[in-house]
């Protein structure tokens, strides 16, 4: 089978400019998004604690409500559907830090009289632990992208390297900006899905920028914008393919798993798409408008190439002892 | 056919793959299994803080009454013996004594002595208060360890998390009773003092103030049982229970469950003096800050045992035992972190995850199937290789399994088949290119090898980054990316390579690379 062959080179470049302004609309949402609605932090960072409680039947929340209201430990929490009806979270910006008092005994407690139910999970995240959870957050996200910097940078050219982590802001901003504006809980599994996005978008990017490398090597074309064309096109196929084959499998866990899972599917949901769409439109033009000299380029392959050959006949001579 | 190192190399990974992960796949007996993480078992995950400053504190009452002790055996008179958070002030009411108590306080380390006169104020040095919280910390972590292991739950987990963090992991905690308990043997303080009730004042309790009784050098504690009633006791005590060697359950004359204890040989002694002293007295039994009986003293007790009552199950005495034998908590510990999973929501949690990888894996291998034909189901036997090897890896190790990893190997799938899909791809290309097969399957694999590098090698890079940061359940997901992508270079790469490699001659004389690429041609 063959859908996603391309026998015509497509003039990906040549719509940049287009790609670039939306593009760039979306990443300033987003940065509006997150500069005013903000992020929704859940207690992994924002520390606090949650009560998952199950019902036989229908969660009755307003009983709840009034039950809650009774005892002043739940002041301020707030109570939210999770997932189906019968199941429900209560969010308190508090923590207890007594060992021996339980917040899931309270809470059985204070709802005796509301129906069946099963308290199936308390979290309880001190405000000390969530800023450090935060802190070490943003470390690896930093972290993880100076190191693919470095990289990239190595195995490739600055240039490469500069272009690949703009995509990577690009797509990163865009999917807090679509977090923030379902408002969803984030938690460390989101942390977890943003930096799986970071590889993903990576991988994407570095599958294209190896074929512009092997292009820009192998073709005496020194016009960039064409070896770019004809680039992309040469992994379309693939592109498409793994896309759809990422996007299934992420899709069947946004539907199937669960609610608990439901953000980090979310995050990776919106990433693929981001991600895949960045690596052709948002690396790969940045790499032209920083003046990648592909002359250059060469006249530095064709260096390194006279100065491999001048150590080989060096080697070779001093092999045969002539030095 | 013809053999070559390569799929040597795959066949034996995939043996390996196998027979490592039967164990965890069949739940056998023996052999290393795949552990699951609390999110998927359930069971009760804490970090626990432990507060030093009050070990510091409980040294000083230490220092104070080991002073006071030794003056009363040496019948060296002390006036206003007093302590509070760092200092222990006392003045000699004959300085001639002044040589016996600096020969007796040269012999307790780190202690900081000013003399003005009679007066003599003690202090912790800055080195020894550091060092008494480190001390606090490990012997939290120790006691933590010894009640734990004695409470009867498999496997508990107790480690040090960061500079002064107590990991405490509970796997299989079944019923809320059974985590209350867990909960409370952890954090019980354990502390056992005797204490002399002031037999002088005591009368006078109820109507004295917390200050009143200061500044007699009292303290007011409240019975165990009923707070309404008060008890006026000395607040040095006569011994404490660091010097306890053994506690067991026994019943006393109504057949109620009691705490029977041993003391050291310095405690006995301690305890023989003071009893021997104090006949017509009475003694507090105090734990915890509780008084849980208060016994005449009829005669000196010698031997050093003692029983402690009170309205106990068997069970919270059997607790009460193991927590006084695992030695008292230097300083209290409070909750930093807590998160309880009960064990349906882990059932729940296999389930939906279970789905989506199987319905994933399905989808992903029906694509490849179909799209690539002969080539797909090539990449398919890497795929499902690839998670046999995760599963044995992982259970070799020891490692977790959590849902974020299961997520982490739903998506290693994905990223092994880019690998074939790029392969594929290129050899397709070369196909097209009108090479022979064997330098179309060479060249493919070449050419697609640097970007599949490349891409693995960043992709590793973020996980390292996420291992080295993360916390418990993402680390998981770390584990499996990483194990992940290196196992999918093996399968993917290699593997399927060795696979082309031995079929090349069949595929050549078979010229059809509709069957064996999918393509037409």
């Amino acid at each position: 089978m063959e859908f996603f062959k391309y026998t015509r080179t497509f003039n990906f470049m040549g719509r940049s400019k287009l790609a670039i302004i939306l593009s760039i609309v979306l990443v300033l949402s987003s940065f509006v998004l997150l500069a005013t609605k903000g992020l929704n932090y859940g207690v992994d960072f924002a520390g606090g604690t949650i009560v998952q409680i199950k019902y036989d039947t229908t969660a009755p929340i307003d009983d709840m409500r009034e039950k809650l209201k009774t005892n002043p430990i739940f002041e301020g929490s707030s109570i939210s559907e999770f997932g189906s009806s019968d199941e429900v979270v209560i969010r308190m910006k508090t923590t207890s830090g007594d060992v021996t008092v339980d917040i899931g005994d309270i809470t059985r407690e204070t709802l005796k009289g509301t129906g069946n139910y099963e308290v199936r999970r308390v979290d309880i995240v001190g405000p000390k632990v969530g800023d450090e959870l935060r802190e070490k957050g943003i470390m690896s996200l930093l972290l993880a992208m100076v190191g693919i910097l470095i990289y990239v940078a190595f195995r490739f050219e600055w240039r490469f390297a500069v272009a690949s982590i703009f995509a990577l802001i690009h797509d990163i901003s865009i999917a807090l900006g679509a977090i923030s504006l379902v408002g969803l809980d984030v938690n460390l599994d989101v942390l977890a899905a943003l930096l799986t996005i970071l590889g993903y978008s990576l991988n994407d990017t570095i599958i294209v920028f190896d074929r512009i490398r092997e292009g820009v090597t192998n073709s005496r074309n020194t016009e960039l914008s064409e070896t770019i064309n004809e680039s992309i096109t040469r992994t379309l196929a693939r592109t498409t393919l793994t896309s759809l084959t990422t996007f299934f499998v992420v899709f069947t866990l946004f539907m199937f798993g669960g609610e608990i899972i439901h953000a980090f599917a979310f995050t990776l949901l919106v990433g693929v798409v981001v991600g895949t769409y960045s690596s052709i439109f948002v690396a790969s033009p940045i790499l032209l408008w920083f003046g990648f000299d592909v002359k250059n380029y060469h006249n530095k392959l064709a260096q390194k190439a006279k100065r491999e050959a001048e150590k080989e006949r060096m080697r070779a001579q001093y092999e045969s002892g002539v030095m | 056919m013809k053999l070559n190192y390569r799929i040597a190399i795959f066949a034996v990974a995939i043996i390996f793959g196998i027979f490592f992960s039967v164990p965890s796949l069949f739940q056998t007996q023996d052999g290393k299994k795949v552990n699951l993480g609390l999110d998927l078992q359930g069971g009760l995950h804490m970090l626990l803080g432990v507060k030093t400053q009050e070990a510091t504190k409980s040294r000083i009452k230490s220092i104070a009454a080991g002073i006071k002790h030794f003056s009363e055996r040496k019948d060296i008179l002390l006036d206003a013996l007093s302590f509070d958070e760092n200092s222990v002030n006392f003045s000699l009411l004959d300085i001639d004594d002044l040589k016996s108590i600096q020969e007796y306080l040269v012999e307790i380390e780190g202690l900081d002595v000013t003399l003005s006169g009679e007066n003599i104020s003690l202090a912790l040095t800055q080195e020894e208060i550091l060092k008494t919280e480190k001390l606090a910390i490990d012997q939290a972590i120790e006691t933590i360890r010894n009640r734990l292991d004695q409470f009867g739950l498999a496997e508990p987990v107790v480690a040090r998390q960061g500079e002064e963090k107590i990991l405490v992991q509970l796997a299989g905690i079944k019923t809320q009773e059974e985590e209350q308990r867990a909960r409370e043997l952890i954090s019980r303080a354990a502390k056992l003092e005797l204490m002399a009730v002031d037999e002088d004042r005591v009368a006078r309790v109820y109507s004295m103030s917390n200050a009143d009784a200061a500044a007699y050098g009292d303290i007011i504690l409240d019975d165990a049982e009923n707070a309404e009633i008060k008890y006026l006791v000395r607040e040095i005590p006569i011994l404490d229970g660091g010097m306890l060697t053994d506690a067991s359950v026994g019943f006393d004359q109504n057949n109620r469950p009691v705490i029977n204890f041993k003391l050291n040989a310095e405690g006995a002694e301690i305890f023989g003096d003071f009893t021997g002293r104090s006949v017509g007295k009475r003694l507090a039994i105090v734990l915890d800050g509780k008084v849980y009986s208060a016994p005449n003293i009829n005669e000196r007790i010698g031997g050093g045992s003692g029983q402690i009552s009170g309205n106990y199950t068997v069970t919270g005495a059997k607790d009460l035992a193991i927590a006084l034998r695992s030695g008292a908590l230097l300083a209290p510990i409070y909750l930093m972190e807590k998160r309880s999973v009960g064990p349906s929501l882990g059932a729940d949690s296999i389930k939906a995850s279970m789905i989506a990888l199987v319905g994933g894996f399905v989808l992903v291998i029906i694509f490849m199937m179909v799209y690539y034909k002969l080539a797909g189901i090539v990449a398919n036997i890497a795929l499902i290789a690839n998670l046999f090897i995760i599963l044995a890896v992982m259970s070799l190790f020891g490692a977790t399994l959590t849902l974020p990893g299961m997520a982490g190997i739903v998506l290693t799938v994905g990223m092994a088949v880019d690998a074939n899909v790029i392969i594929s791809e290129r050899i397709r290309e070369l196909i097209y290119e009108g090479v022979s097969i064997h330098k179309a399957i060479e060249d493919g694999y070449a050419n697609a090898m640097r970007a599949i590098l490349d891409a693995n090698i960043t992709t590793l890079i973020a996980a390292v980054v996420l291992y080295a940061y993360g916390t418990g359940a993402i680390k998981g997901f770390a584990i499996t990316i990483s194990i992940g992508i290196l196992a999918s270079m093996l399968t993917a790469i290699l593997g399927t390579h060795g696979i082309y490699q031995m079929l090349e001659s069949k595929i050549q004389k078979s010229k059809n690379n509709r069957l064996w690429f999918g393509i037409k041609g």
